[in-house]
């Protein structure tokens, strides 16, 4: 049962912005599938009479109260960027918007 | 920077109708942000409002603001909505460098609240705005354009981002698509918004700033010929940022789609840009090449569950809503429908009901507030609430217009000197001597003696030159320096010259 196509993969790695060679795009697409039909394994289980759920754990209403906490020295936050300026996260160009 | 042609906005009713959507986002005015403990606070230095949460660090767990919940619910019971009994959070996945996380947290299939509606009076018609859903999000980090001459990101050499607005609640209202409006389609947006954001005040929860980007608006538009049976494709003009560009944004796309639409072509569905300059609306990404946020129930959040208690204890604490609020003081105030939407326009609203309470009467409050502070404003350009006087001391100085000891020449003087900050109108009249004199023992013998000594023209008056009384009356003024009531003074005369 082949369920993904090449240019399903082609899509996904245009989405998480993944340069993938036309190779790759075989083998992955290949590997890919092997996962997905690993997966669809759940499927075949009988639970007809089991609810949906997204969540493992049985709680509900998990809240904070509305109260400030201390943030991060900026130094320590901008420490991790690849390049900061002006106390900033330095970003390349965006494309593709406003114009 | 347009170039799109336009057609006459009389006739694109002729041929077209629109539909409009809004989709209107409020920033919660909470002291934290949605998912951890980072003050929100505007206009701190930038990056310094942020922590592992909110940056998105590996190993980081969000844990759900209680208070902003509970104002997502006030919105969505003030609008009628449905409250959920149970929703959940999802991630909504995209890569854009104002989101840290590389996926915003929201609500996709199961909103916190769905339904209900909102009706706006446009010129004395009322509107039905039915609302899809209201959820709850959070807001993305700022992005400043470098490089670029214009600060905009086309020429821009690369980007530079704050993230202290990242993670603050959103709460996202969504209207249903609103057909029907015909022409008023710009005014009904402007309005829907209009009253939206005084609901959102009303109940306290945003600050709804629209010029700080705490009340923020995309705005979609179809036309459709007359009575068609589908609706057209529609775009979404994106960051309409105030009132009056809600309407502006939604006229001119009117005036776009018709004329595309006049020549045989086709809508295409994109987002577009609203330019405040301009008034115009520029392409943006089209949303045919496939937006796929590939939402999924966020699992790091587990689900809310709002119970009947809690929702109950939320609506009895409910404040009087705006429109409630309008029918109850236009009754008290015996005014006119068309009267109250001047008020409402004017920002008076507030304004007038304390300088009520404060005593004046109704008709005095309008008067001053609508007549020279309104004018006063304008001239400013500031707004009523931002002139430097008070209610109180505008029902204090209507007050000494009622009892009589001030004209309403000398108010306005009065008024000039209270906004320049020389004190209460009391203060102000005893300081200067500005009072008027009633009918004191002191006007009465200036009267008096006006007539005594000239004979002349009070024969002249009683044998019928009525307008030589004039003469009198200067004569009483420049004993009493000006600070007599003209028109107490004439009547003074005329009672002792023509009676006798």
């Amino acid at each position: 049962m082949s369920s993904l196509s090449r240019t399903d993969v082609e899509h996904l790695a245009r989405l998480a912005r993944l340069a993938v060679t036309d190779e790759e795009l075989d083998l992955f697409a290949g590997q890919l599938d092997v996962v997905l039909t690993a997966v669809a394994r759940v499927g075949e289980a009988p639970v007809a009479d089991v609810p949906p759920t997204s969540h493992v754990v049985p709680l509900t209403n998990v809240f904070r109260p509305d109260e400030v906490t201390p943030s991060l020295p900026r130094d320590a936050v901008l420490a991790g960027a690849p390049a900061a300026e002006d106390d900033r996260f330095r970003v390349p160009r965006i494309l593709q918007e406003e114009a | 920077m347009s170039t799109d042609r336009l057609l006459d906005f009389d006739e694109v009713a002729t041929r077209y109708e629109p539909v409009i959507g809004l989709e209107t986002h409020v920033e919660l005015g909470t002291a934290s942000k949605m998912f951890c403990g980072c003050s929100t606070t505007f206009g701190a230095e930038p990056n310094t409002q942020t922590c592992p949460v909110c940056l998105g660090l590996p190993g980081s767990l969000p844990v759900a603001n209680e208070a902003a919940v509970a104002a997502t619910i006030k919105i969505g019971l003030a609008l009628g909505s449905e409250i959920a009994s149970w929703c959940r959070f999802a991630r909504k996945n995209y890569f854009y460098p104002d989101i840290p996380k590389g996926f915003q947290t929201s609500q996709y299939d199961e909103p916190l609240c769905v339904g209900g509606h909102l009706d706006v009076v446009v010129d004395g018609e009322t509107h039905r705005v039915e609302i899809e859903r209201v959820h709850l999000e959070e807001d993305t980090g700022k992005n400043l354009h470098v490089g670029g001459s214009t600060g905009r990101i086309h020429g821009a050499d690369h980007s530079l981002v704050d993230y202290n607005r990242a993670g603050i609640p959103l709460v996202e209202i969504v209207t249903k698509p609103v057909p029907g409006a015909g022409l008023k389609a710009p005014e009904v947006a402007r309005a829907y918004v209009t009253e939206l954001r005084e609901i959102v005040q009303a109940l306290g929860v945003s600050d709804v700033r629209m010029e700080q980007g705490s009340l923020r608006c995309d705005v979609n538009i179809s036309l459709n010929p007359v009575r068609a049976a589908e609706w057209g494709t529609r775009t979404e003009t994106k960051n309409v940022n105030s009132l009056r560009s809600v309407e502006r944004a939604v006229r001119y796309e009117m005036r776009r789609q018709a004329v595309v639409l006049d020549e045989g072509g086709r809508i295409v569905q994109e987002t577009r840009h609203f330019h405040e300059d301009t008034g115009s609306t520029s392409s943006g990404r089209s949303k045919e090449e496939a937006t796929d946020y590939r939402y999924f129930p966020e699992p790091d959040l587990v689900p809310i569950a709002a119970d009947a208690a809690w929702i109950e204890e939320l609506r009895a604490g409910l404040p009087e809503l705006p429109a409630a609020r309008r029918e109850r003081l236009q009754q008290e105030w015996g005014i006119s429908g068309t009267e109250m939407q001047w008020l409402a326009n004017a920002g008076a609203l507030g304004l007038v009901e304390q300088t009520v309470a404060a005593g004046a009467t109704p008709g005095d409050a309008r008067k001053w507030w609508l007549g020279d502070l309104a004018r006063r404003a304008n001239e400013a350009g500031s707004e009523l609430a931002e002139l430097a006087v008070t209610p109180a001391q505008v029902a204090e100085l209507a007050g000494l217009v009622e009892a009589g000891t001030i004209n309403d020449k000398l108010a306005r003087q009065v008024l000039d000197s209270v906004l320049a900050g020389r004190g209460g109108p009391a203060d102000v009249v005893a300081a200067q001597g500005l009072a008027v004199l009633g009918e004191s023992d002191e006007l009465v013998a200036a009267v008096e003696a006006a007539i005594a000594g000239a004979p002349d023209i009070v024969a002249k008056v009683q044998s019928g030159k009525v307008q030589a009384l004039g003469a009198l009356v200067g004569a009483v003024m420049k004993t009493t320096r000006g600070t007599a009531d003209a028109a107490t003074v004439k009547r003074m005369l005329e009672e002792r010259v023509l009676s006798s």
